[in-house]
């Protein structure tokens, strides 16, 4: 073993004060396997060490919610005797470096945490950001993330439903892969990872254990140089086929009594699955890594234990169940292997060729990870822009541009490179306000959004944090569920800064004040920091997950457009905000502004009058206000209709005419309603205390407002064109 | 009817296709796993869709040299009939059951859209249920769906009636504009000399249901049930 220097703790990321911790918890020297073993179980990926003071003051509770953050995966109940498990992750920084792989293997981890509950997975999304089109790796990274979210996936046979693609500069040297998978389980029959039972067996399945993905900081010190080319960390690699496999017979052994706990190696490998089985049982491990299913030789204990090979499970059985797993992973072709036993020692020991190679206390390491109160600082607020002083433009050709620009521009180019059909359930197809999947043989459905809006949240982290929140509520009450519960996939830069935390810590605090006032707690959820290059930070990027309920899948409700003649309603206030808004950015180049603040009172109701309207049969279209505003919004839903089908607007003269179509006040809703059911509709905006507005008729086939018109069919070719064209540049040949 | 579903490792379209089947024929089809030799007396055997064995080789190509895949050439020779779905005609054209090869597509990408199709020849057991000339709609996702065979053999399998079915518009209009990925005259799948086995990328069983958008891959399944009954 070798001896631990100063520059070999400061390569595996661990702080002098953090060392210090470490010899007062061993009572002695770390060897260097220990030394690896405690340097991921306490990095920030794996401890959230600097953001978990904040991420408890979450709401995580509610009559429905059955298991909150803690385990693989959040877990709600969806009546029938039936679940929904669900999360999202990031895979930014592999993803950057190897975007193919990176994000391929992303989809991978996130599928595992949700398959492992127990759950088939039935729906998978996806929240990419990245740079500036501009930049010369946008492209290739664009190529190459989509290739692997859809290799993968298509593979696994799982349907990708949704997402959301921004393009901003400050991702230029951080891209963000972020992917969220959604399982379906029986209420009953849902699994989790405490370990239980001394000298039951512990359980290795799935792939073998390859030297990929093995914590690379770690390979300046001195001992490996004479065989670095060898030991060089490579990319992680997926196996969709293998996880394939997997997820069936992990089902498979679930539908048999044999399994007491069962983790996935995810993020630092069988280290921390391992390490988190044992210790959410109080329990001990002993584990004979010679045992492990290897695809090399002479793997060393620290390799072994430190590897992301994928596709790969860890679990406990009943004492002689043994075979009967072997029998299941034998069918599909997978490996199997025992390779330890629970013990009642609370300490985790590893032998590696007859010898101990670790023998580390469990909790301490599990639990006692260093937790940091970040100094920080709440940014300075910014000056709300009265719209009388933004540069006005004909709505007609501001409508145009906008369409055409990156972030609002179709994403065909990538949703159509994802199956989204496989398991034959999707009812609500990708380009929609939140996805839409039928519950498998039941006429119940879940919908499916992400959402965050990132310029709002670096202009305000609070309102920011609370307007994503509220986002993902409207576009599931638009679809028509009922919002059940989100997870959050938390991106920012280097904590250590107080400006950052400060967007940290005022974005945590906008989203637990929105979870809170709309019933809407946070399940799971991945947080990722340290997304800077050179010193430069993305922008504050809390992407969140949200899940709604239909007790009739018959009764969602799209986006476009269905029958001429019939009303074009608002919900909600219009006050024309453009602080922080996409017509300012796209039309007059600047990013500057407070964002529009969220009234959540209003947004309940909102959504409640929305939901109740859906469920009544009264709405024929609908579509929540976001980027872009009123007229982008009903744009989008005459660009999706049969055949074009236009609008004739009458904007009111209480605001100035471009402020009222592209302001970007929240809380707002565009229905199409029957001329026939107007009357009730207006009745029960009232009853609902909820504002209300006709603006318009559906008809013709241009887009028509304030004397300026343009047809639907110059919109589509504007919306449509922008990424294939962009993508078309790319380097012919893979 | 009796019909069976091929499940190779990697499969993933199975589950869909024993849905739509047994909406139409009022049973559960058998499901029969890849090791197996032995197939009972069936009316239909299904070849369905997915990444058979991860499709790490030529896509087809190890489903191919299965086990269960030389009884199912030897039910085929014998009449029963076959319907191989995207991975699965893909399948039968590596074991020979078809003519040509399903290469990637022309512009490289995993295409999932829903796409026209004029039903070419609508007198066999697939397909009487719409009439020849007939246009629906069926949703690809495929990346390996470019057919191609040489003129000799496209001119004999266009005179014996065996394109089943050809990209076209909305409207009908056969042209390079409705060919997604670059198959030889639009081709979206074919039928053997004798018109018992029927390969096709496109995916009826995705649409044969209005809740998901559509119904027309449901006659498909009226159509063997009312000939195999």
């Amino acid at each position: 073993m070798s001896t631990i220097t100063p520059e070999i703790i400061a390569s595996h990321g661990i702080k002098p004060d953090e060392y210090a911790k470490i010899l007062d918890i061993l009572g002695r020297e770390p060897n260097l396997t220990e030394l690896g073993i405690f340097s991921v179980m306490w990095s920030e990926h794996c401890s959230y060490k600097s953001s978990k003071k904040w991420l408890k003051t979450l709401p995580t509770k509610a009559p429905w919610v059955i298991c909150g953050p803690g385990e693989n995966a959040g877990v709600i109940d969806i009546g029938d005797g039936q679940a929904v498990i669900f999360k999202m992750e990031s895979h930014n920084h592999p993803s950057f470096i190897e975007p193919y792989q990176g994000a391929a293997t992303g989809v991978g981890g996130i599928l595992r945490d949700v398959f492992t509950m127990g759950a088939r997975p039935i729906a998978n999304m996806n929240a990419l950001r990245f740079g500036d089109p501009a930049h010369p790796k946008t492209r290739h990274l664009v190529a190459g993330v989509v290739a692997g979210i859809g290799g993968y996936g298509n593979c696994v046979g799982v349907p990708t439903v949704g997402g959301e693609t921004n393009f901003h500069p400050s991702y230029n040297g951080n891209i963000l892969v972020n992917a969220m998978t959604v399982g379906l389980a029986d209420k009953d029959r849902i699994f989790y990872s405490a370990a239980a039972g001394i000298g039951n067996p512990v359980v290795y399945f799935g792939s073998k254990t390859g030297r990929d993905g093995i914590h690379g900081a770690t390979m300046a010190s001195a001992e490996f140089d004479e065989k670095s080319d060898e030991k060089r960390p490579t990319v992680q690699v997926g196996d969709p086929f293998t996880e394939k496999l997997l997820i069936e017979a992990c089902l498979e052994l679930m539908a048999t009594d044999a399994i007491v706990a069962i983790q996935d190696m995810g993020a630092a490998g069988l280290t921390s699955s391992s390490f988190e089985m044992a210790s959410k049982g109080g329990l001990g491990i002993e584990m004979d890594l010679d045992s492990v299913p290897m695809r090399e030789d002479g793997m060393s204990a620290y390799e072994i234990m430190l590897s992301e090979s994928q596709e790969r499970m860890l679990m406990v059985l009943k004492p002689g169940r043994e075979a009967q797993a072997k029998a299941i992973m034998d069918k599909w072709e997978l490996d199997f292997a025992v390779v330890g036993h629970l013990t009642d020692t609370g300490r985790m020991v590893l032998k590696r060729h007859g010898a101990v190679v670790a023998d580390l206390p469990i909790d301490p390491l599990a639990l006692a990870s260093p937790e940091y109160d970040r100094p920080w600082t709440a940014p300075a607020k910014r000056k709300v822009i009265d719209a009388r002083d933004v540069k006005v433009v004909c709505p007609a050709e501001a409508l145009k541009t906008m369409l055409g620009c990156p972030d609002l521009a179709s994403k065909r180019w990538i949703y159509e490179q994802y199956d989204h059909m496989v398991m034959g359930d999707t009812v609500g197809r990708p380009g929609g306000d939140a996805a839409v999947v039928r519950v498998h043989g039941t006429r119940k459905a879940v919908a499916i959004t992400t959402d965050v809006t990132p310029r709002y949240v670096l202009a305000d982290p609070y309102e920011g944090g609370r307007q994503a929140v509220a986002e993902a509520y409207r576009n599931l009450s638009a679809v028509g569920a009922l919002p059940m519960a989100i997870t959050d996939n938390l991106n920012f830069g280097n904590p250590e800064k107080p400006e950052i935390m400060g967007q940290i810590v005022e974005a945590i605090r906008g989203m637990g004040q929105a979870c809170r006032e709309l019933d809407f707690p946070v399940v799971s959820g991945n947080v990722s920091l340290y997304n800077e290059t050179q010193g430069a930070a993305i922008l504050p990027t809390p992407a969140v997950g949200g899940i709604g309920l239909l007790e009739d899948v018959a009764k969602a409700v799209g986006i476009a457009f269905q029958e001429p003649g019939s009303a074009i309603v608002l919900i909600g206030e219009t006050k024309g905000w453009l602080g922080a808004s996409l017509y300012l950015r796209e039309i007059c180049g600047s990013e500057d502004g407070a964002p529009p603040p969220v009234a959540l009172h209003r947004e309940r109701r909102a959504g409640e009058l929305v939901r109740q309207l859906i469920g009544d049969g009264q709405v024929l279209a609908c579509h929540d206000v976001s980027d872009g505003g009123l007229l982008v919004a009903v744009a989008e839903m005459a660009m999706a209709s049969d055949g074009h089908m236009g609008a004739l607007l009458d904007a009111p003269s209480s605001v100035p005419l471009h402020a009222w179509c592209f302001g970007e006040d929240q809380g707002r809703y565009v229905l199409e309603v029957r001329n026939d059911d107007l009357a009730a509709v207006l009745e029960e905006a009232v009853e609902h205390d909820t504002a209300i507005r006709v603006i318009g008729k559906t008809g013709g086939h241009v887009i028509s407002v304030g004397g300026r018109a343009v047809p639907v069919h110059e919109l589509v070719q504007a919306n449509e064109s922008w990424l294939p064209a962009y993508m078309g540049a790319e380097m012919s040949g893979h | 009817m009796k019909a069976a579903v091929i499940v190779f490792p990697g499969s993933n379209c199975d589950r869909d296709v024993a849905v739509a089947l047994e909406a139409s024929m009022g049973a559960k089809p058998l499901m029969v796993w890849h090791r197996d030799t032995q197939l009972p007396d069936l009316d239909l055997i299904v070849v369905p869709g997915g990444f058979s064995y991860g499709d790490y080789l030529r896509c087809g190509a190890m489903a191919a040299h299965s086990p269960i895949m030389r009884e199912v050439k030897a039910k085929a020779e014998a009449g029963t009939r076959v319907l191989g779905i995207c991975n699965g005609f893909q399948i039968l054209t590596e074991t020979g059951l078809l003519p040509g090869v399903l290469m990637r597509n022309r512009n490289l990408k995993f295409i999932c859209k829903d796409v026209h199709l004029r039903v070419e020849n609508g007198d066999t057991d697939f397909t009487r249920a719409y009439g020849a000339g007939h246009i629906v709609r069926f949703p690809i996702a495929h990346a390996e769906g470019n057919y191609f065979t040489d003129a000799e053999t496209f001119r004999a399998m266009e005179g014996n009636g065996q394109v089943a079915f050809r990209y076209c518009s909305r409207t009908g209009a056969v042209g390079e504009a409705a060919n997604p990925n670059g198959s030889l005259s639009n081709v979206a799948g074919i039928y053997n000399a004798t018109k018992t086995v029927l390969g096709l990328m496109p995916h009826p069983e995705r649409l044969a249901e209005d809740l998901l958008g559509g119904s027309d891959g449901k006659k498909m399944f009226d159509s063997l049930v009312e000939a195999l009954t």
